[in-house]
């Protein structure tokens, strides 16, 4: 695109695909077993699929967090590659800083100038959305060579299911718990991709783990972008939203099948939805499945299928074909 | 002392008139730095132009993180320094309490990082100018901390910074300060140390000679330190900290015998028939000379102490230089408080514990002074040593801390 060619950074080819079956997947388990992760953590999947889309050269840094603290409680680390965690807001800053020192230690010979090594920020919905969103500003903004992922679990799962600004309306956190004034989570969820996008960031993408390959292929397309790019993924926790550990992939499903959530893939500003899902089902198969959405009455519930309907609406105008379709009921 | 020695090692330097915060920028430059990181703040911000423009000119191949705060600053810095680079920053004040987080994790981590600090008070109210409050309140944070006299003292800081927080034996961050304006916009003539003669004293390291982000060697850095491991792994820092002292001699011995310039840990002035001793650091101590000769045409046996290195804190020098016998009473220059303390003076207290310790029962008094760039003049360090001499008599401590220069 000519205009995002005046910017920061460049999008890989997205012509071709890469992960075509689950058997281009690579093999090679990058993420080892025996963390401590939940049954049926969405990250887990995440991560794993993460590591493969990368391969070896690659240096993780990752914000503190459920996945921070349950890969790399010495002396065991779950991370085959190298890793290093900071803090909870500084995810993108760290990574700048290794992006600017492999920047120089290329240039200056101490690394060989073809010696492939990339830097992947990580951070839950928590050390992106909020605490860590100014650190993440100034690094699309500064056009570093940074692949974030965003894993979005939707609350502070870490600390008890704590009410982020990713939360969404009407979820039950235990800091907007369901009593006689209040009645979940009443606001509605922050736009990340609409700030990465005010940021002119060249490649970003949004996936689901109920689509392995749409999101294995994303992580690869933005480890292969040439400054900043982020990969926003849920990331659906079993505990914190109080499904069964077997459900995980279940709901994520149903979240992009309710146009709850939208595979996205915003090239140099030109989005196209990757998933396209021509009969929508109503947000309530959504929302019922989980525990968090327990105390909702049918007025809510249909408030929110009002305010997705607008979403989709906006989603479809926006790709410039109707890529989500309307709510058929089963 | 040091200039009888400075005569004897003949060096062709390069004196430019520098002020504090160049002297700075040019060590950077000379010690060949890859990152740099930074976000502005009064008076600290020229350092960081200066070098800018360095490397704008090709005289400095770094790259610049242009953060949007000293939090990312040090951030950014933590992770190059992981990576292997050799990287640098500079703050003061409101940013260095920015960053007061990360510093933990710094020395946690074990990173030879370099920051300069251009000491200026903290808000609230809003103050620009010089004391020590800032960097006093990361005492505690288990960096290496070395502070300056003159523009001169800086700029060496910087090149024996690297050296020192890069020792294998060390790894340990380090903060050499310099007073806000007092010496970070003041015009000296700096002795410049060139690169090749930086690099030479403080060489770069191979990249994989400490532990560092390597696919090749992938580790992990930043773990979680249950109950059964954290203890160690900070006691680890404490025990490097503590033999730190070691290579820190070392490193001022190699540099005396380099570039003729001697420093130590603790810096006496006109000690050697001492009665009245008092205690200071950074520019302070200029004021603390001055009050020294001008007692000492009266007759008085006044002597001065300059604390160079404060962390790790010289305690065994202050026992050298204070314990001898010949000293009948101790005072400290605060130019930082910590509020509701044992006394007010954050160096008065490690003295006193220090000399304590040690079994030096003298006269103690704790003098606070130069809050928020209040000037010090060399009459009223008179001032704390006739105080000081009042106490002397009496064979008495001061039990609370004298606030001088205030109007109350």
């Amino acid at each position: 695109m000519v205009y995002y060619a005046y910017f920061q950074g460049k999008a890989p080819d997205v012509t071709k695909k890469r992960f075509k079956t689950v058997w281009d997947i690579p093999k090679e388990e990058l993420l080892a077993p025996g963390h401590r992760m939940c049954q049926g953590c969405g990250a887990a999947i995440v991560f794993r699929h993460l590591l493969k889309a990368v391969g070896k050269d690659v240096v993780i840094v990752q914000a503190t967090g459920c996945v921070e603290v349950t890969t790399t409680v010495f002396p065991e680390t779950a991370w085959r590659v190298p890793y290093i965690h900071v803090a909870f807001e500084n995810a993108a800053s760290v990574a700048s800083g290794i992006a600017a020192a492999i920047k120089a230690l290329k240039r200056k010979g101490v690394l060989p100038p073809d010696k492939k090594v990339k830097v992947v920020a990580t951070a839950g919905d928590g050390g992106t959305f909020d605490i860590g969103m100014q650190a993440l500003s100034g690094m699309l903004e500064r056009g570093d060579d940074v692949m974030y992922v965003v894993y979005d679990n939707e609350a502070y799962m870490n600390t008890g299911i704590q009410r982020s600004s990713a939360t969404p309306w009407g979820a039950w956190t235990t800091t907007t718990p369901v009593g006689k004034r209040w009645r979940g989570e009443w606001r509605w969820k922050k736009d990340i991709v609409g700030i990465a996008l005010a940021h002119r960031v060249p490649y970003i993408a949004t996936a689901n783990p109920a689509y392995p390959l749409d999101l294995i292929e994303k992580f690869r397309r933005a480890f292969e972008t040439e400054g900043p790019s982020l990969v926003h993924v849920l990331s659906p926790c079993p505990p914190g939203w109080r499904i069964p550990p077997d459900k995980t992939i279940e709901v994520a499903k149903l979240a992009t099948l309710t146009g709850m959530w939208v595979n996205l893939e915003i090239v140099e500003g030109q989005p196209r939805v990757t998933v396209k899902v021509p009969k929508r089902k109503p947000v309530k198969v959504y929302l019922k499945m989980q525990g968090r959405f327990r105390h909702l009455r049918d007025e809510d519930i249909a408030f929110i299928q009002k305010v997705v309907d607008a979403e989709v609406e906006r989603i479809n105008k926006w790709v410039g074909e109707e890529a989500i379709g309307p709510v058929v009921e089963e | 002392m040091a200039a009888q020695e400075a005569k004897l090692v003949e060096r062709k330097a390069k004196r430019l008139a520098l002020t504090g915060n160049y002297a700075v920028a040019y060590a950077v430059k000379s010690c060949d730095v890859d990152v740099v990181a930074a976000y502005p703040i009064t008076p600290q911000s020229p350092i960081v132009e200066k070098i800018s423009e360095f490397i704008a000119n090709e005289e400095l191949d770094a790259e610049m993180v242009h953060v949007e705060s000293e939090h990312s600053a040090l951030s950014a810095v933590v992770g190059a320094v992981a990576f292997g680079a050799r990287a640098f920053t500079a703050t003061s004040s409101q940013g260095l309490e920015f960053m007061h987080e990360i510093l933990f994790i710094a020395s946690g981590l074990r990173l030879p990082v370099v920051m300069a600090i251009a000491n200026r008070a903290l808000s609230a109210p809003l103050n620009i100018w010089n004391d020590y409050s800032d960097v006093m309140s990361a005492r505690d944070a288990g960096w290496i901390t070395i502070f300056n006299e003159t523009a001169q003292e800086a700029h060496d800081a910087v090149v024996m910074a690297y050296r020192i927080a890069e020792d294998p034996r060390v790894l340990i961050p380090t903060i050499i300060t310099l007073d806000g304006y007092i010496l970070s916009h003041t015009v000296e003539p700096v002795e410049v140390i060139e690169r090749e003669e930086a690099l030479k004293f403080a060489p770069k390291r191979p990249r994989g000679y400490r532990p560092v982000l390597d696919p090749d060697k992938p580790i992990t850095m930043g773990v979680v330190g249950t109950p059964e491991y954290y203890y160690e792994i900070k006691y680890q820092l404490i025990h490097a900290m503590r033999e730190s002292v070691k290579v820190i001699d070392e490193v001022f011995s190699d540099f005396c015998k380099t570039f003729g310039r001697c420093y130590e840990r603790v810096e006496p002035y006109r000690m050697d028939d001492a009665e009245y001793v008092l205690i200071s650091m950074g520019a302070t101590f200029g004021e603390v000379r001055a009050a020294v000769d001008k007692l000492r045409r009266e007759g008085v046996k006044a002597g001065g102490l300059k604390i160079k290195v404060f962390r790790p804190f010289p305690a065994d020098l202050l026992e050298k230089y204070i314990g001898g016998g010949n000293v009948k009473a101790v005072g400290v220059l605060d130019r930082a408080v910590t509020v509701g303390g044992a006394t007010e003076g954050p160096v008065f207290n490690e003295v006193a514990t220090a000399l304590a310790l040690r079994g030096i029962r003298l006269p103690m008094v704790s003098f606070v002074h130069g809050l928020g760039g209040r000037d010090i003049f060399a009459d009223d360090v008179v001032k704390m040593f006739k105080i000081l001499m009042e106490h002397a008599s009496r064979g008495e401590s001061a039990r609370r801390t004298y606030f001088i220069g205030v109007r109350e």
